[in-house]
């Protein structure tokens, strides 16, 4: 049996708690957590408010006193918490082992939605049309949803094409905008300020509350990119 | 049966305890600033803590009563009155139709909350009141109220009999709000994850000195200027999950503590947490004001918002009892 990836649980302040498996963008760890996040969703653990999976972390929050309530003997919420967590997690959760869902989502990487293509280009010292090529030639994992109302975290992007955000981040991106973040991509489903590399703008909405699944993508799901041109973005 | 918009504010929501379980989703719960605030306006007019309540910042908006109604006004003291005669904060209060209630200064604090006896009568967002203004979504159409808005709220008895004909009636009880026998001065926090990445002497001057709330500060988190404050450690974080109160160390050195629009997730280090209990004080803090830190554990930390929850429940039953018998009579 594979040893399972060591973890710390910690306070995330006095209502919430972490459980973190290290600082990593790692498939095989993000489905270890998505694997808690719905054992949890399934079972929830009494008190919990909400569970919020990142990508190599999940957080729980919880109602302190209703925590309390239920075990008195005169553990704080926290740790009483942590060690309902700790066993949870000697128990046996299932990962999905199911294929994943691979969508295809368009990109408009001309220079009116991609601001910050010719940049990343140059300083990454490579071609405009190489940053959309090496975009476009892999398949991203969504890691987590975040930031914004459906905003997926996705990866990992290639070195050469990977740049951290900008320094100065912009007061207003607009929806749609695919951007890079270190070896991170994404993209913004509402305008929103905003300091990732914008490279382009997808026509697809991310983000529909008239739909009963709020968001387009979800954690687990698979991402290629295609280029399309202005004239296709406008006609999608 | 409505309040309309006579005059707008610089921003009047409605908020309400919050929308949980949608984090995972990029929705952030959202909510009242001041949550202690936002549910004893409540619970004076005999409403459950999650009702949806108007969040006012000032300049607040103008209101024009269509119907008489009891409300409570508390929070932020923004000078309140009903057709020009001051009104007190934490009383229920029976307010006849064609009455204006309006604010015409601030008196301390930032956040300022109107309760409506059984509430708005507007749809629920994912089970929230909550405005969501990003998304456009929650709320009175998910934006601030604009003049002329007409906000419904639900249907109630005829509070008439109360009025023989006056403007308004301050019903003669007071909400205690004083949940803690000393209440606090300082703001407490408790370490976060990251707090050992700043320097020994940087801590120290964190708990030290005062942090003015600078006046980029909002809803979504309130801008400390003061000490300023490096990182000794230069890794980068992957985002995981943040929490109302949370206080961030930007790579610019800037400290933000997140507020209740946060954004669910943050890849910046996590200096300390506002306790919980804290928070309302935190909200009612204006951007110029100064605040002070005190470091504290979790096991006090705990405790404090246990006896604020505590407290929040017996001004619950106290005000709902002392409704009941008055509208009986």
């Amino acid at each position: 049996m594979p040893k399972p990836p060591e973890h710390t649980v910690f306070p995330l302040g006095d209502s919430a708690l972490t459980i973190d498996y290290g600082n990593i963008m790692d498939e095989t760890v993000n489905r270890k957590v998505l694997a808690i996040f719905r054992s949890l969703q399934e079972r929830p653990l009494q008190g919990v408010i909400e569970a919020v999976p990142a990508y190599s972390s999940i957080t729980l929050y919880y109602d302190i006193t209703s925590v309390v309530k239920h075990h008195p003997g005169g553990k704080t919420a926290f740790e009483i918490m942590a060690g309902k967590m700790e066993q949870r997690l000697l128990e046996p959760i299932a990962e999905d082992n199911s294929v994943p869902v691979l969508l295809k989502i368009p990109v408009c990487y001309e220079s009116e939605f991609g601001l910050d293509l010719e940049q990343l280009a140059a300083a990454r010292n490579i071609r405009p049309e190489d940053v959309i090529r090496i975009h476009t030639s892999k398949t991203y994992t969504v890691y987590m949803l975040g930031f914004l109302p459906g905003f997926s975290y996705m990866g990992n992007v290639d070195d050469e094409i990977a740049l951290p955000r900008r320094t100065h981040p912009r007061p207003r991106v607009e929806a749609g905008s695919v951007g890079i973040a270190g070896h991170q991509t994404g993209i913004y489903p509402l305008a929103s300020p905003g300091g990732w590399q914008i490279i382009g703008r997808t026509p697809v909405k991310l983000f529909d509350s008239e739909k009963k699944e709020l968001t387009l993508l979800k954690p687990g799901d698979r991402v290629q990119f295609y280029s399309i041109n202005t004239d296709e973005f406008n006609s999608y | 049966m409505s309040l309309i918009v006579i005059k707008p504010g610089i921003l009047d929501t409605v908020q309400d305890a919050g929308r949980f379980g949608y984090q995972h989703l990029g929705i952030n719960p959202g909510g009242a600033m001041d949550h202690f605030s936002a549910q004893t306006v409540n619970f004076l007019v005999g409403n459950s803590p999650r009702e949806a309540v108007i969040e006012m910042h000032f300049p607040a908006a103008a209101f024009l009563f269509q119907q008489d109604a009891i409300i409570a006004v508390g929070g932020a003291d923004f000078l309140p009155s009903i057709d020009g005669e001051h009104i007190p904060l934490w009383h229920p209060i029976i307010i006849n139709k064609n009455s204006v209630l309006q604010f015409h200064g601030i008196k301390k604090g930032a956040q300022c909350y109107l309760a409506i006896k059984e509430g708005l009568d507007i749809p629920k967002w994912l089970g929230s009141f909550s405005t969501h203004t990003k998304a456009g979504l929650g709320g009175f159409h998910g934006r601030a109220l604009q003049k002329n808005d007409v906000v419904p709220f639900k249907p109630h008895d005829c509070y008439a009999k109360y009025l023989s004909g006056r403007d308004f009636v301050v019903l003669p009880w007071q909400a205690d709000i004083r949940w803690s026998p000393s209440m606090p001065e300082k703001i407490c926090v408790l370490p976060g994850h990251e707090w050992n990445w700043i320097p020994e002497t940087l801590q120290s001057e964190f708990i030290n000195k005062p942090f003015t709330i600078t006046f980029s500060s909002d809803r979504m988190g309130y801008c400390l200027s003061g000490v300023p404050v490096h990182s000794n450690i230069k890794a980068e974080l992957i985002s995981s999950a943040v929490s109302f109160g949370t206080v961030q160390l930007l790579p610019d050195g800037q400290l933000i503590v997140l507020m209740a629009d946060h954004q669910t997730a943050g890849g910046y280090p996590r200096i300390a947490h506002v306790i919980s209990a804290h928070l309302p004080l935190l909200a009612q803090v204006r951007p110029g004001e100064k605040i002070q830190f005190q470091i504290t554990d979790i096991v006090a930390a705990e405790q404090q918002l246990i006896r604020q929850t505590n407290h929040l429940q017996q001004l619950q039953y106290a005000c709902k009892l002392r409704l009941d018998e008055f509208l009986k009579v």
